[in-house]
């Protein structure tokens, strides 16, 4: 009984941090860009006349959301109109349960992990979730019934599906390095040391396979560079029938995976929680000094550092979003097919070659 | 696997709201003209979705195609370690396949957008 309600509170904790990061993540997005591009920014929303930069903007959309209308267009196909945004939101809800955000926590005894989901198959979990997404969008195209839903949505399929490829050969190197499909152990592997000094990372050891990685996953949030789906100026996008929260499960799935995107970048290829030289007793320096620290504290030092991480990412991913205009579809389709696939499996023969060798 | 099924019932649950929300708090004022496409003013599509390019298609199977093959990959990369060189020459031979199939679909055409 304790062991299922520690489990809820687990599963209640880390849906609360991802839906509430992706809410200040709408809000950071559009402060960042305004920054670039020398406006303001949201700022209008106040709670009492306070309005501290903006900080209650995420939750008067939300709150506007939930008040709109619920429009289902009588042209459209029902069910499959309200079906497409939960299938959306579901499946990149689910993955944020297999990432580690830190050790064990040992509290009166008992040791939680601090990770909802220890399964054995996280990654291929994580993978096969992410793939589901296609539906979502595939079917918000189909139930519309408009001409230009339809092109978004089959635009949105075939990008997915090509760059789903890339991104599953990109990781092989990383499992070759990292032996394992599970989270917690790939971290942990993380935790050692290179030449006694640099953290074993997975960028030090798959430098390509992380550029690969990153752009493939960038190719699935179906943002900016790789908007095709949506493509504001041309076809306005597979959501374009739909209104209130249903919309905003779409935007909130887009934001959903940048996040989730960032989780992932940062569990493979940055270590995940682990703080350099920091042991489960205290740090450890490699030119010889010590630094020890009780439990409570190691703890939250993982925590905050996984944080910092995955919101390096969410930075990096919204400037680049801002950065550069959209592909065209034959380059977006060039770049998956004819630049990625061959590199991955260059990354994968030259990965064993390596490890061969030495 | 019960943990697997509490991730699946709270995530659905919240959809669901997510997806009713507006059924419940919304106001209801419909009428005919709501109900038209607003997207530029062109007529929906009635009963029937207009036959897409084979381009689409043409993507679907060489997805299936190359996603069934990096499904072999990974058990190959897990046990790699354990099994040193011997593994490189097996799935030398396997990628080398794998890559001709992937010369050949080129060379083929399949990667011309534009046609």
């Amino acid at each position: 009984m304790i062991e299922t309600l520690i489990v809820l509170v687990k599963i209640v904790c880390a849906l609360v941090w991802f839906l509430l990061i992706t809410l200040y993540l709408t809000w950071a997005e559009r402060k960042e860009s305004a920054l670039m591009q020398d406006r303001i920014g949201a700022n209008r929303a106040n709670f009492f006349g306070i309005r501290i930069i903006g900080l209650f903007q995420p939750f008067a959309d939300a709150i506007k959301m939930a008040f709109k209308e619920d429009f289902t267009p009588s042209f459209s196909r029902k069910f499959l109109h309200d079906l497409a945004p939960f299938l959306s939101f579901f499946f990149t809800g689910v993955t944020i349960a297999t990432i580690p955000f830190g050790d064990i926590l040992k509290i009166g005894g008992k040791e939680i992990k601090l990770q909802v989901l220890d399964i054995n198959v996280g990654l291929l979990f994580v993978l096969a979730m992410l793939s589901f997404t296609i539906y979502g969008v595939l079917l918000s195209g189909w139930a519309s019934n408009n001409r230009w839903t339809l092109i978004g949505g089959l635009r949105g399929a075939a990008q997915l599906i090509s760059y789903e490829v890339a991104l599953g050969l990109s990781l092989i190197g990383l499992v070759m390095v990292f032996p394992s499909l599970d989270f917690s152990a790939i971290v942990d592997f993380q935790g050692e040391l290179l030449f006694g000094w640099l953290p074993k990372w997975g960028i030090f050891l798959q430098p390509l396979g992380f550029l690969i990685f990153l752009f493939a996953t960038m190719a699935e949030s179906e943002r900016v560079p790789f908007d095709l789906p949506e493509g504001e100026s041309e076809i306005v996008g597979f959501f374009t029938e739909y209104g209130g929260m249903k919309w905003g499960m779409y935007m909130f799935t887009d934001f959903m995976k940048v996040l989730i995107i960032s989780c992932l970048l940062t569990t493979l290829f940055f270590g995940g929680y682990q703080v350099p030289w920091l042991y489960a007793d205290g740090f450890r320096f490699p030119w010889g000094g010590e630094w020890l620290l009780p439990h409570g504290i190691v703890v939250l030092f993982q925590v905050l550092m996984f944080n910092i991480k995955v919101f390096f990412f969410c930075w990096l991913q919204i400037l680049l979003r801002w950065t550069y205009p959209r592909f065209r579809y034959d380059q977006l389709m060039d770049f998956g097919w004819k630049l990625l696939i061959p590199l991955s499996l260059i990354n994968i023969v030259a990965t064993a070659i390596i490890m061969s060798i030495l | 696997m019960s943990e697997l099924f509490l991730v699946f019932l709270v995530t659905g649950v919240l959809g669901i709201i997510l997806v009713l929300i507006n059924k419940i708090l919304g106001p209801k004022k419909s009428n005919p003209t709501k109900n038209t496409p607003f997207e530029c003013g062109s007529p929906y599509l009635q009963d029937r979705i207009t036959p897409v390019p084979i381009k689409y298609y043409l993507v679907a199977f060489l997805f299936l195609l190359f996603d069934v093959e990096v499904v072999f990959l990974f058990p190959w990369a897990l046990v790699f370690k354990k099994i040193g060189s011997p593994a490189l020459i097996y799935m030398a031979v396997y990628i080398l396949i794998l890559a001709l199939g992937f010369i050949y679909a080129w060379k083929k055409g399949a990667f011309l957008w534009e046609k």
